[in-house]
């Protein structure tokens, strides 16, 4: 190397960083956000962490799987892109039913007791379960394979015949697929709660409930609304995440961390700090646990080139960089990037 | 009973003694009646576990109960104690230590010096974006190094014997110190998280246990040196005899004989009962305690921060440091029922900490037990551990009989009959959804 110039190793580095570094991380981000707005609608709306938000997205996604096996069956396909994309209104309905149901029974009592918010959260520790326990129980405790279509927008081979680069940059449908869905799904949101009645009325609610009941607000129907959405966000995030890795059951509750963690950061009850929380955890996780070694031995002069991995962290513990993001912020800016507790 | 009108009582529990008396033959006449029906050897393996449940139960009870915090990362403490049972009783390593010890200890002093001196210069510089970037490259370059220093440490370590040992080894001493070290271990872990979480929002201290927890599980997954990871540490010395020296002692065999008992069947008992009798002694020390502490100004101090830290902090109490108090004791005894639980197993085997095993049945325990009565926890604890010993052939036995009319190599038989196992999770959460909604103060209801 070295005898092209330097700016052919610089875009060498550059196209390494993107295929390992920054198109999985904002993947990744985007799900994690989708993730996170969940959960910070329920804080808004119902002010409780709702720790059954992971297995929600097993369940949706299940769902999913499973219309997308009849779909498949019925020999229905979407050309190109993934069947599942057609299934997912029929997750997302059922998700919310299953939502409804559990609020019907579970949630209202408690808000009609006007209980303190860690019996919610304890409540949410139940409703996990049984949705935990539901999902294995249907479609097994296994892993899961349901995505179909091409498998790559550009594949490493098609990149390096297009540039006549040495180094090749990965494009799967599924990250495509995770980004557009994820930018249609927060626009449409963001149109909601901005531009609708019913969507003014929720950011009432959650700014201050007393004056938004004043102000004639029926709460039951704010807290349908935002179960709806959150069934919607739920299944579409353990949707994409299914489809870009793997669906199993299990995973979504260790996802429930970094979930968390992004929500904080951006500042609990706040959709656009969801956002931002789930890319910047996703961004901190990727670029922790990457080993730099090509990247630096591209950028770098032969003569710094790193001998180790440069790797900071193992990816075995990536949950440890959320945890430890999640804790600087604790400390130093309890409510977050973006002010919580307002939507 | 009593129940209602205990508000009004001065000093006691909430739940009379009758209702406690009756409810605790109850949990003994299930672990009998399992003796009778299935083995005597399945009820001995329930009292046992039941024991260190209601250890755990009494350590959530004193978070929950007493203070209301909810701590989600019970299943991290009691790893960390299940860690001291294998730091304190395994036998040293030959040769392990001087290939890479040293260079381990030092790596991880060089971690501590660099975050100390990242909070120092923190602490020192004024705010703006150069002191962000001065901690940041003072962070890097401490992680860096500590790198280059750790991993030929750790890889000669995990090079001395892999397939037998392939970690540093314990100390040899006797298990039984393991138990207050894995608290103690536990109580640090706690302090950590509590000076991080405690003063804010109540759903912050849950995220940050959570954290911990599945952190704490993949530090014991991974660092193959300390713990030799999901190879698992197996062999722990026990406490108690080994079966088969008690099978060869001639005395053991004789009174074994004179209750008309096989030496086999006699020696498994007696280990279990044995360890029974060890973890007994445990419980009543620390249910002592508890009630002491309940009974005490203390324990008033802490309900009423419980029921209104507003006006508690009036009164001129510190109700962050008292949080912070309770909950770092809270995770001690969770430690120690940790460090009990692996010395009753024997090994250590990160890959079976699973949080609804070890942190959200030991709170269903605590729930069903009633919140605030050290007792109510006691009695979840054998309760719920009884039922989630049975609930498995339980579900089994109903699938069968659902199943029972369908024709012999239907798929919808055998999915149902392979999903009978995760019945446990529905139950459990059933249960917690049934209790918190219509008896959310539990069976012996606390003050």
């Amino acid at each position: 190397m070295g005898e092209d110039g330097s700016s052919v190793e610089l875009l060498n580095a550059l196209i390494v960083f993107m295929n390992f570094v920054g198109i999985p991380a904002i993947t990744y981000g985007s799900q994690l956000a989708l993730g996170a707005l969940g959960l910070t609608l329920v804080y808004g709306i119902l002010r409780f962490s709702n720790f059954a938000h992971g297995d929600t997205m097993a369940f949706g996604a299940m769902v999913t799987i499973l219309f997308t096996w009849g779909l498949q069956a019925l020999g229905i396909s979407f050309g190109p892109l993934p069947t599942a994309l057609l299934a997912l209104p029929f997750g997302i309905a059922v998700t919310a039913v299953w939502l409804l149901a559990t609020d019907r029974v579970i949630y209202r009592f408690y808000r009609r007791q006007r209980a303190v918010p860690v019996i919610y959260l304890i409540a949410s520790a139940g409703v996990m379960f049984v949705t935990n326990g539901l999902v294995r129980f249907i479609i097994g405790p296994g892993d899961q394979r349901f995505s179909d279509g091409e498998r790559f927008i550009i594949s490493v081979r098609e990149f390096k015949a297009m540039t006549g680069l040495p180094e090749g940059l990965a494009i799967k449908t599924t990250q495509g697929l995770t980004v557009v869905t994820a930018i249609v799904v927060v626009t449409l949101l963001f149109w909601f709660l901005n531009r609708t009645r019913t969507g003014k009325s929720m950011r009432a609610y959650s700014d201050n409930e007393d004056l938004a009941l004043l102000s004639g607000i029926d709460p039951e129907r704010v807290v349908m609304v935002t179960w709806l959405i959150v069934a919607a966000l739920a299944t579409i995030a353990g949707t994409l995440y299914g489809l870009d890795k793997t669906f199993k059951p299990f995973v979504y509750f260790q996802l429930l961390l970094p979930m968390f963690a992004a929500a904080v950061i951006g500042g609990l009850g706040s959709p656009l700090g969801a956002i931002v929380g789930g890319f910047v955890i996703a961004f901190a996780e990727v670029i922790i646990t990457y080993a730099w070694k090509k990247v630096l031995t591209y950028a770098l002069p032969e003569a710094w080139e790193p001998s180790g991995l440069m790797q900071l962290l193992s990816t075995d513990y990536k949950f440890a960089v959320s945890f430890a993001l999640l804790v600087v912020v604790l400390l130093f800016k309890p409510t977050g990037l973006f002010k919580g507790q307002s939507l | 009973m009593s129940g209602a009108s205990a508000s009004r009582r001065e000093d006691g529990a909430g739940a009379g003694p009758l209702r406690t008396t009756l409810l605790f033959l109850f949990v003994f006449g299930l672990i009998v009646g399992t003796g009778l029906v299935q083995s005597w050897n399945t009820a001995l393996v329930i009292l046992g576990m039941g024991l260190v449940s209601a250890i755990m139960a009494l350590g959530v009870n004193l978070q929950w109960g007493f203070a209301g915090l909810f701590n989600v990362g019970i299943m991290g403490f009691a790893a960390l104690g299940g860690l001291a049972a294998v730091l304190i009783a395994m036998p040293p390593t030959p040769g392990a230590f001087s290939a890479g010890g040293p260079r381990v200890l030092i790596a991880l002093s060089i971690g501590a010096a660099t975050v100390i001196a990242a909070i120092a210069v923190w602490r020192r510089l004024s705010p703006g974006w150069l002191r962000g970037l001065a901690v940041f490259v003072l962070l890097l370059i401490g992680a860096v190094v500590f790198r280059r220093v750790f991993d030929p440490g750790v890889a000669s370590i995990e090079a001395v014997n892999p397939a037998g040992t392939g970690y540093l080894g314990g100390l040899g001493l006797p298990v039984l110190l393991a138990w207050p070290v894995g608290g103690l271990l536990a109580a640090g872990a706690a302090w950590l998280i509590g000076k991080t979480a405690l003063g804010l929002r109540s759903d912050y201290l849950a995220i940050a246990t959570l954290g911990i927890s599945e952190i704490v599980i993949a530090v014991l997954k991974n660092e193959d040196w300390l713990s030799r990871g999901v190879k698992n540490v197996v062999g722990i010395p026990r406490p108690v005899p080994y079966e088969i020296d008690l099978q060869r002692d001639p005395a053991f065999i004789e009174r074994a004989t004179g209750y008309g008992l096989d030496p086999v069947t006699a020696s498994t008992l007696t280990v279990k009962l044995l360890y029974a009798g060890l973890f007994a002694v445990v419980l009543v020390i620390l249910l002592v305690f508890a009630q002491r502490a309940l009974h005490s100004p203390w324990g008033r101090m802490m309900r009423a921060i419980r029921d209104n830290e507003t006006a508690a902090a009036a009164m001129g109490k510190d109700v962050t440091a008292r949080h912070l108090q309770v909950f770092v004791l809270g995770s001690m005894i969770c430690g120690i029922a940790g460090a009990m639980l692996t010395t009753l197993d024997g090994q250590l085997t990160p890959g079976s900490y699973q949080p609804l095993r070890f942190t959200f049945l030991i709170w269903i325990m605590v729930i069903v037990g009633g919140s605030g009565n050290n007792f109510g926890a006691v009695l979840g604890g054998f309760l719920i551990w009884w039922l989630w010993v049975q609930v498995e052939p339980m579900g089994l036995w109903l699938m069968q009989f659902i199943t029972s009319g369908m024709a012999d190599g239907s798929a919808l038989k055998a999915h149902l009959l392979a999903g009978a196992a995760h019945m446990r999770l529905m139950t459990m959460g059933a249960i917690l959804l049934v209790v918190l909604r219509f008896s959310p103060r539990g069976l012996l209801p606390g003050r």
